[in-house]
């Protein structure tokens, strides 16, 4: 018997809203770091047990795997529609949706905006890491000028291909939103600031705010051909000129 | 119901507003409470915006087959543009029913029978202009047997409910004026 | 019980709230729009929710959503509409979520026309989406059978866990006819939703999915679907036989051409010529056996459709070689007249008697 473990606290543990599982997901990769945040958060809130969660189509297409929640699975881009059936179905349930930027800002782009400007009472998680993971690296909407994919491969022009959405700002300018915010999980301060704006965002839920989104800069390693560490640099120089951090829109009273 | 088989058909057609697709459902749902098969249909789409619009109107004793029908027994038109377009579809020997304050030009078929009527001036004499259609309605329902005037009031008021009960006597008094009319002037055959 | 005097539209909506459809999505298109416009007025008085969605995409994924709650929910729209939904309508049969859809529809291809049609019996009955499935279809030819279907087809969505397709047309959707409604509770025997998403709180958690990485496991999900397919076509065919124990030329029609038909037989009979009709009302499962039974008993079948061709084929799958069958069908958004029926029977028989 190990008297020495039974004496110890426990002060880490894997959040109850995760399973024991190995996720597929790439070394480095900024979802692992989201999902526990979400699952933190979740366990923190005490609503393990009543929340249902829409996962995308993408890299995160299998979290229903890693969380140990209700979930469904979405077609591509349609994770704001369904959310929005459920919570009209169970407004006593919290809900959200886990996106990431081709689901989201591209083929999901109409159902994003009409969910947000009727104020629909889930939470978007949105993972923006510049880049398709799953299909192996093409351009994305939120793919920055100049940067290369397998689908910009000198680099996205934008004569032929435009520009980036900033979709927190976009969403922004819609009145029914009640709080969007952009964090990073590029290093350890802004994990700890991304955990307090998804937090935010799913208390304001609770509360009944209308329409609340968290967008994440999320590193992509391999389909941005770099080193974990060259990626979050890369990250933290160039996407965060382009992407602010911060909260784009937030109640004045609230939380 | 005297277990006699009744079988009817008519299109009414004219403008949006005219109020047509109203008569045409008043004698459905007035024969429906007289324990009658009915069909209504409208014509449907852009053409309901101010253009010609039309339903077509089957009551029977029997279920109904088709709803939709090529030779009508009567047609009510209250424009030109309907009497184009229907009058070449009357069943031979069926009734013609024209708003001649509309209907500039005389019906050219001489195997049906016409009842023209100046509804419009008739509308206003007992005090609704809107009522035309009424007027029209009146005259069809005087040739046309099934229903009676008590048939065609209870219609009206249950469609109309109660809180438009005001709008019922004027329009009944539109009606008779089409009676009447029906009833007085003879048939060109 | 009391007479109501509706469109085929509303008369749909009526019945569907009386279902226990508590949740409706949709997406305005002609000749359709008297559902929604019914069900933003009559949801409300139930408790329910009527939302109208940014596209018809948006609005069978929020169908998608609340079916996943186990809740009972219906769409609606017509034929360029339903095309759009097709994308989750395949989602919808993969995950097995029981709910409603209509179609009331209109001339195609493309934008088409806005008159009736019959012209989507294909995407209805043989899938419409990817994969292998199928829905349930319903062709109501009366603004009292729309009802009484649209009654059932609550119950039969949660039974078999699949999506119902009620296929009406223009002239169902706009006609008015008298209606009665029946009190109907769902049936007591069917199956609980225990696959329903309600948060996890004291079971293991659920999951609406349709993706399956491993082909095995996929192959295995497809045949259970398919044995579900089997099961209703065992269960649940229903079919109407007007005037056939004598006659010599059977007419195969639904919706709103079969009753065209059965005045056309009325003429055709007072003419001396036995012709009868055999009318699905549900398009999937097909009436096959009741084809293939009558057809040795008949000169020929003649399959009237506002469509150039469509259901004639489940016709002649059914009926083989055993008798022939023959077609006549107007589209674009024309109604054949009873009158055009009894000439191509006349046709028919003219050269069965020679």
């Amino acid at each position: 018997m190990n008297t020495e473990a039974q004496e110890m606290e426990r002060i880490f543990e894997r959040p109850r809203a995760l399973r024991s599982a190995t996720t597929h997901y790439c070394p480095g990769c900024g979802h692992g770091i989201t999902h526990r945040l979400v699952a933190e958060v979740i366990d923190e809130l005490g609503i393990r047990e009543t929340i249902v969660g829409v996962a995308p189509v993408g890299c995160s297409v299998l979290m229903y795997n890693y969380f140990d929640i209700d979930m469904f699975e979405a077609s591509h881009g349609r994770a704001p529609a369904i959310a929005t059936g459920f919570k009209r179905a169970r407004p006593d349930l919290p809900v959200f949706t886990y996106q990431g930027d081709g689901d989201l800002a591209a083929i999901g782009i109409a159902e994003t905006i009409h969910a947000a400007a009727r104020g629909e009472k889930f939470t978007t998680i949105f993972i923006n890491n510049a880049t398709y993971g799953m299909t192996g690296g093409q351009m994305a909407p939120t793919t920055l000028v100049g940067q290369k994919t397998a689908t910009s491969p000198t680099g996205r022009n934008c004569e032929t291909a435009g520009y980036p959405i900033k979709v927190c700002e976009m969403l922004a300018t819609l009145d029914a939103p009640s709080y969007i915010a952009r964090v990073s999980v590029s290093s350890a301060k802004h994990v700890l600031k991304a955990k307090q704006a998804i937090s935010k965002a799913f208390q304001l839920q609770l509360k009944g705010f209308p329409y609340t989104f968290v967008e994440v800069l999320s590193p992509c390693p391999t389909d941005w051909h770099m080193t974990p560490q060259e990626a979050v640099e890369w990250l933290e120089e160039n996407m965060f000129p382009q992407y602010p951090l911060g909260e784009v829109k937030a109640p004045k009273e609230g939380v | 119901m005297n277990g006699k088989s009744i079988y009817t058909s008519v299109i009414m057609a004219g403008f949006g507003g005219q109020g047509l697709m109203f008569i045409g459902k008043l004698l459905a749902y007035s024969a429906m409470k007289r324990g009658l098969h009915v069909t209504w249909i409208p014509s449907y789409g852009p053409e309901m915006r101010g253009g010609t619009a039309n339903c077509t109107v089957v009551v029977s004793s029997e279920p109904i087959g088709s709803p939709v029908i090529q030779k009508p027994e009567s047609l009510i038109v209250m424009n030109n543009p309907s009497l184009e377009a229907f009058e070449p579809r009357l069943k031979a020997g069926g009734l013609l029913f024209l708003n001649a304050d509309l209907v500039t030009r005389p019906a050219t078929r001489t195997d049906i029978n016409v009842i023209a009527l100046p509804a419009n001036d008739e509308a206003v004499r007992v005090g609704e202009h809107r009522a035309a259609n009424m007027v029209v309605f009146g005259a069809y329902v005087a040739r046309g047997g099934i229903l009676s005037r008590d048939d065609v009031a209870a219609g009206l008021s249950g469609l109309f409910g109660e809180k438009a009960a005001s709008k019922l006597e004027v329009n009944m008094k539109a009606f008779d004026a089409g009676v009447k009319y029906a009833q007085a002037a003879p048939a060109r055959a | 019980m009391e007479k109501l005097f509706m469109t085929g539209n509303e008369a749909i909506a009526e019945a569907a709230v009386r279902a226990g459809c508590r949740y409706y999505f949709g997406y305005p298109i002609t000749p359709q729009n008297e559902i929604p416009e019914y069900m933003v007025k009559r949801l409300p008085e139930v408790g329910g929710v009527f939302l109208q969605a940014e596209s018809e995409i948006a609005s069978i994924f929020m169908v998608y959503g609340a079916a996943g709650s186990g809740a009972r929910v219906m769409t609606s729209s017509a034929s360029p509409g339903i095309s759009l939904k097709q994308e989750g309508i395949s989602y919808i049969a993969a995950a097995e979520l029981p709910c409603v859809i209509v179609n009331m529809m209109r001339g195609g291809p493309g934008l088409g026309g806005i008159q009736p049609s019959q012209s989507d019996y294909f995407q209805a009955t043989k899938g419409g989406g990817h994969g292998d499935y199928h829905l349930f279809v319903l062709a109501p030819a009366t603004v009292q059978e729309a009802a009484d279907l649209c009654l059932e087809a609550f119950d039969i969505a949660d039974r078999y866990r699949n999506p119902v397709m009620i296929l009406g047309d223009g002239v169902l959707g706009q006609m008015m006819e008298p209606v009665s409604f029946q009190d109907r509770r769902p049936a007591a025997d069917l199956p609980e939703k225990t696959w329903a998403l309600t948060g996890t709180k004291g079971r293991a958690a659920n999951v609406v999915k349709t993706l399956n990485l491993d082909p095995s496991v996929l192959e295995k999900h497809n045949l259970k679907l398919q044995e579900k397919y089997k099961r209703m076509a065992k269960e649940e065919v229903r079919v109407e036989c007007y005037q056939v124990d004598d006659a010599e030329i059977v007419i195969a029609a639904y919706g709103t051409v079969a009753r065209i038909a059965k005045t056309a037989i009325q003429a055709l009979r007072e003419k001396g010529i036995k012709a009868g009709l055999v009318r699905p009302i549900t398009l999937y499962p097909f009436p096959y056996k009741t084809f293939a039974d009558i057809a040795p008993k008949v000169r020929k079948i003649l399959t009237v459709e506002m469509s150039l061709g469509q259901m004639v084929e489940d016709v002649r799958l059914a009926v083989g070689d055993k008798t022939e069958v023959c077609f006549f069908g107007r589209c674009g958004g024309i109604v054949p007249g009873y009158e055009e029926i009894v000439v191509e029977v006349e046709k028919l028989t003219a050269k069965v008697a020679r």
